[in-house]
């Protein structure tokens, strides 16, 4: 691990492995409890690849009541949990610790109800996001966040890090999309926040749920909102000399009233990149290539496309395709949706950042990477969810040159700064995990993070559960919860009238 | 009997500490529009916000608005108007229904009552367009959550833990919200003569098709002759929304009147009266009596939620309409109890949801859990999140219920599916 520091481990707890292993099998009787060094292999990283760690104890429980008997095993016991769902986590939300039991939600893999008439499906967490739109698609249906890991990733993990995806400008986010979850609390109590119906009755605990990362509950049952598939969608493959004017493209779109099921952009090195892999057609005399995706009605979709054409012409595009068919439709999209293994093939190792900006800033922010490329001596390419100011900068550097990883990461941690500067945020879509936990501070202040830690406080008051991600230094809840007004030392000792 | 009226966010974060210090408890109002909603306080002082004003950012083409927290929702609205935007959620006006001017209430009491209207059902209420706000918790600490981008993930969302939180658990300086397009044109289909049964049998084929249906109520007979001054006549109306880019509203509700033509004589509305009606139906305006009958606003599954009311028939008298498909449910007590108890057992008889006893007397309000009582888990749940919050129990105590943070049930109801 390059320089990144976890919550030591529970001399008490290894020394009690064996006796927790044994424990486990009682609760999780079977095939649940993977406990030899060589099977918990699979599970010593997520998607974030460049942290490993062998867990203390690998389990995969299968019905609510085990996972509220661990949790409360471990409640009691003072062990630490880090709950995973399919580990497609980027940001190492999933990373596991050595004293910590892992907690897989794989085997929570059914749909447990359709039902049409209220357009909801209710799943247990291990399901794949697109195994929820592949059992309602023959009639038309399908779940509308679709982050780029949709086959792998699972819908109990997209809750844990408020997933996005292409189309959550037009669609939202998980947050969105989800009406109700089930969830085991640290101390084993179980709880359903909202359900069928709209709006969680009392405080949005439901809303703080999403994107929490796996630090508040044990998520083991999601009920979400699916959608009739639009009757036709069709994109404009749009290249622009400079990213100012893709960007004046993006804001004239949005300005005239247009929200685009989709809208994406590359630069210069992701288009070349792309296109040498997929041979997607994509022109490679542009600084930014723009992907925008109308629909709905054909009508609708027709009317539009010549509204975004005529944009992109005033805006100086110097080609504009509009797809004519769903294979060129998809041709489009090809490139994109390669953009990240296209890069992979022009450097050994590349590092995904995450960062959103106001949309305005992007030409400052590019010349800004520009910059920071030169000065740390890494290539990056762009693609960017034009739309809602989403950038993933792949910043190109080789693991095996020592030192690189490092460089790699500094140089990240860079462009997050800038984003925040320029008044974005870290992580859009990603999640703060172990990754960009030592950033928060550029963020928020102490007070700031002392807030959100009294959420956990609430919910985990022990740190159990995925301690070491998110916050980037632990307080103990009966120290945050000091008041630290007093009688007498205010600004207004008598009563202020203003 | 102290009232504070702020007009900085310093001299909340002053207030606030002043107060938590003291431990005297503060009623948090904005323009008091939604007062008469939860338990009464009986509070010493006043926080009054309505001189905090101001909208701080508004870039059109980013999408994003902020504002003080007690800027005038409707002066924000005509700001949004005067560049073709919208809060795309609908924010509903209480003042028809609880009395007093219209147009009151700020953009605060938006988030703090996580406000929506008829376009909830496609877009979504308060909690899903707000960005970020700043606030000052009950310690009396500022404290700042979210952005002003719509992709933010960066720590927990506390932003939405202030929607629907009735100013519980810290008072809002500040608010960041996404603002959207306001559509170019709007039509609604109305069906007429249907029984709630095939009413809502309609509506939930009319979301199910690809027409993007952005809003659709049902307003019984007799009810239906409450809206729009009556021009909507008396007959059962089911009302389908359909908005966007002419060419395709046109498409749409062609669309819908041939799934939906066998289901009864078809009506079309447009512009300003179509406008109109969601309005009126968005403010509750069929109860707006002037009267204090209790209120109720219940969230159910849209298609449960009728098997509700026809069993609530059977032992009491009520007027209802629907909206939100069918899930979101106006109950007009004819009397004066408000049937706390039986209402909400007939709610989780029927699948589940909640409601919010949203007019009655103060002594029903002192007497009832006005909000939806909550498992013991949840409830206590609820209650740590409010003692983290404000531990010293300053702002807007017992609001939503009494001494904590929600009303509890007895326990076997917990874990019970919804």
């Amino acid at each position: 691990m390059s320089g990144l520091a976890m919550p030591k481990p529970d001399a008490g707890t290894l020394n009690r492995r064996a006796e927790i292993v044994a424990d486990m099998r009682i609760i999780v009787p079977g095939e649940g409890v993977v406990d030899t060094a060589n099977e918990m292999r699979a599970f010593e990283t997520d998607g974030l690849t460049a942290y490993r760690q062998l867990p203390l104890v690998v389990v995969l429980p299968e019905t609510v009541a085990q996972v509220s008997r661990v949790l409360k095993y471990c409640d009691e016991r003072n062990i630490r949990i880090v709950p995973r769902g399919s580990g497609t986590s980027l940001s190492g939300g999933a990373l596991p610790l050595e004293d910590a039991v892992l907690l897989v939600m794989s085997r929570f893999n059914r749909i447990l109800a359709i039902d049409y008439p209220n357009r909801i499906v209710v799943a247990q967490p291990g399901v794949t996001n697109l195994g929820i739109t592949n059992a309602v698609e023959q009639e038309g249906f399908y779940y509308a966040p679709d982050p780029s890991s949709q086959i792998a990733c699972s819908i109990g993990g997209n809750v844990a890090e408020n997933s996005g995806g292409v189309h959550c400008l037009k669609y939202g986010l998980t947050a969105n999309n989800v009406l109700g979850i089930e969830m085991v609390l640290m101390n084993g109590e179980v709880v359903r926040l909202g359900g069928s119906h709209l709006d969680q009755e009392g405080y949005d605990l439901l809303g703080v749920m999403t994107g929490s990362e796996g630090l508040l509950g044990v998520v083991t049952e999601v009920t979400v909102r699916i959608l009739k598939k639009p009757e036709t969608a069709r994109a404009l493959l749009i290249g622009f000399p400079t990213s100012e004017k893709g960007g004046q493209c993006v804001a004239d779109i949005i300005g005239a009233g247009i929200i685009p099921g989709g809208m994406e952009m590359m630069d210069r090195p992701a288009i070349h990149a792309a296109e040498d892999f997929v041979h997607a057609g994509y022109p490679l005399d542009v600084e930014a290539l723009l992907i925008v995706e109308l629909d709905g009605p054909s009508v609708e979709v027709d009317h539009l496309i010549g509204l975004v054409e005529a944009i992109a012409y005033e805006n100086g595009s110097t080609t504009c395709r509009i797809s004519q068919s769903e294979q060129e439709r998809l041709s489009f999209w090809a490139g994109r949706k390669a953009a990240f293994p296209a890069v992979g093939r022009i450097s050994p190792d590349y590092y995904c950042m995450d960062g959103t900006i106001p949309r305005k800033e992007l030409p400052r922010v590019l010349a800004g990477m520009r910059d920071l490329s030169e000065k740390y001596g890494l290539g990056v390419a762009n693609v960017f969810h034009a739309g809602d100011g989403n950038l993933h900068p792949l910043i190109l550097y080789d693991a095996n040159v020592p030192g690189e990883l490092d460089k790699a990461e500094s140089f990240g941690a860079d462009i997050l700064r800038l984003c925040v500067e320029v008044g974005g945020v870290l992580t859009g879509e990603h999640g703060v995990g172990v990754e960009k936990r030592d950033l928060m501070p550029e963020m928020f202040n102490q007070v700031d993070l002392d807030q959100q830690m009294r959420v956990k406080c609430a919910f985990d008051p022990n740190h159990l559960l995925n301690p070491g991600k998110v916050f980037p230094q632990l307080r103990r809840c009966a120290e945050l919860g000091r008041m630290h007004v007093h009688r007498g030392q205010i600004a207004f000792p008598d009563i202020p009238r203003f | 009997m102290t009232t504070f009226t702020p007009s900085s966010p310093a001299e909340v974060l002053s207030t606030v500490q002043w107060a938590a210090a003291e431990e005297s408890p503060l009623e948090i109002l904005g323009h008091g529009s939604k007062r008469g909603i939860g338990r009464p306080l009986q509070t010493e002082h006043t926080l009054d916000l309505s001189k905090l004003t101001g909208v701080t950012l508004y870039e059109p083409a980013e999408l994003v608005l902020s504002a003080h927290a007690g800027t005038p929702l409707a002066e924000i609205e005509k700001l949004l108007a005067e560049n073709g935007q919208q809060f795309a959620f609908e924010p509903m006006d209480y003042r028809a229904l609880l009395g007093g001017e219209p147009g009151r209430g700020t953009i605060g009491g938006v988030l703090a009552s996580n406000l929506s209207g008829p376009r909830r059902l496609k877009a979504g209420a308060a909690r899903d367009h707000i960005l970020g706000v700043a606030a000052v918790s009950g310690r009396g600490e500022a404290f700042k959550s979210g952005g002003r981008v719509v992709k933010n993930v960066t720590g927990y969302d506390l932003s939405k833990l202030m929607a629907g939180s009735w100013g519980t658990l810290a008072v809002l300086t500040d608010v960041t919200f996404k603002v959207l397009p306001a559509a170019e044109t709007e039509v609604t289909l109305a069906i007429r003569g249907l029984l709630d049964d095939a009413a809502v049998a309609a509506m939930a084929l009319a979301l199910g098709s690809s027409a993007e249906v952005s809003s659709a109520a049902h307003l019984p007979e007799r009810i239906a002759a409450r809206v729009a001054a009556g021009h909507l006549g008396s007959d059962a109306a089911t009302l389908l929304r359909v908005e966007g880019f002419g060419p395709s509203v046109v498409y749409r509700i062609e669309a819908l009147r041939k799934l939906l033509g066998k289901a009864g004589p078809l009506q079309e509305i447009a512009g300003e009266a179509s406008k109109t009606i969601w309005r009126d139906i968005r403010d509750c305006a069929p109860f707006a009596d002037g009267g204090a009958r209790p209120v109720w606003r219940v969230s159910m599954a849209p298609s449960h939620a009728h098997h509700m009311v026809m069993a609530l028939r059977m032992q009491a008298a009520v007027d209802a309409f629907y909206d939100w498909q069918g899930g979101l449910v106006w109950l007009s007590m004819r009397e004066d109890d408000p049937e706390a108890g039986l209402l909400r057992g007939l709610i989780r008889k029927f699948g589940g949801g909640h409601a919010t006893l949203v007019r009655a007397s103060a002594s029903h309000r002192a007497a009832l859990p006005v909000f939806e009582p909550q498992p013991p888990h949840l409830a206590a749940l609820s209650a740590r999140l409010k003692a983290e919050f404000d531990p010293k129990q300053i702002l807007n105590p017992g609001r939503m219920a009494p001494g904590a943070g929600s009303a509890t049930l007895p326990r076997s109801t917990e874990g019970a599916a919804p």
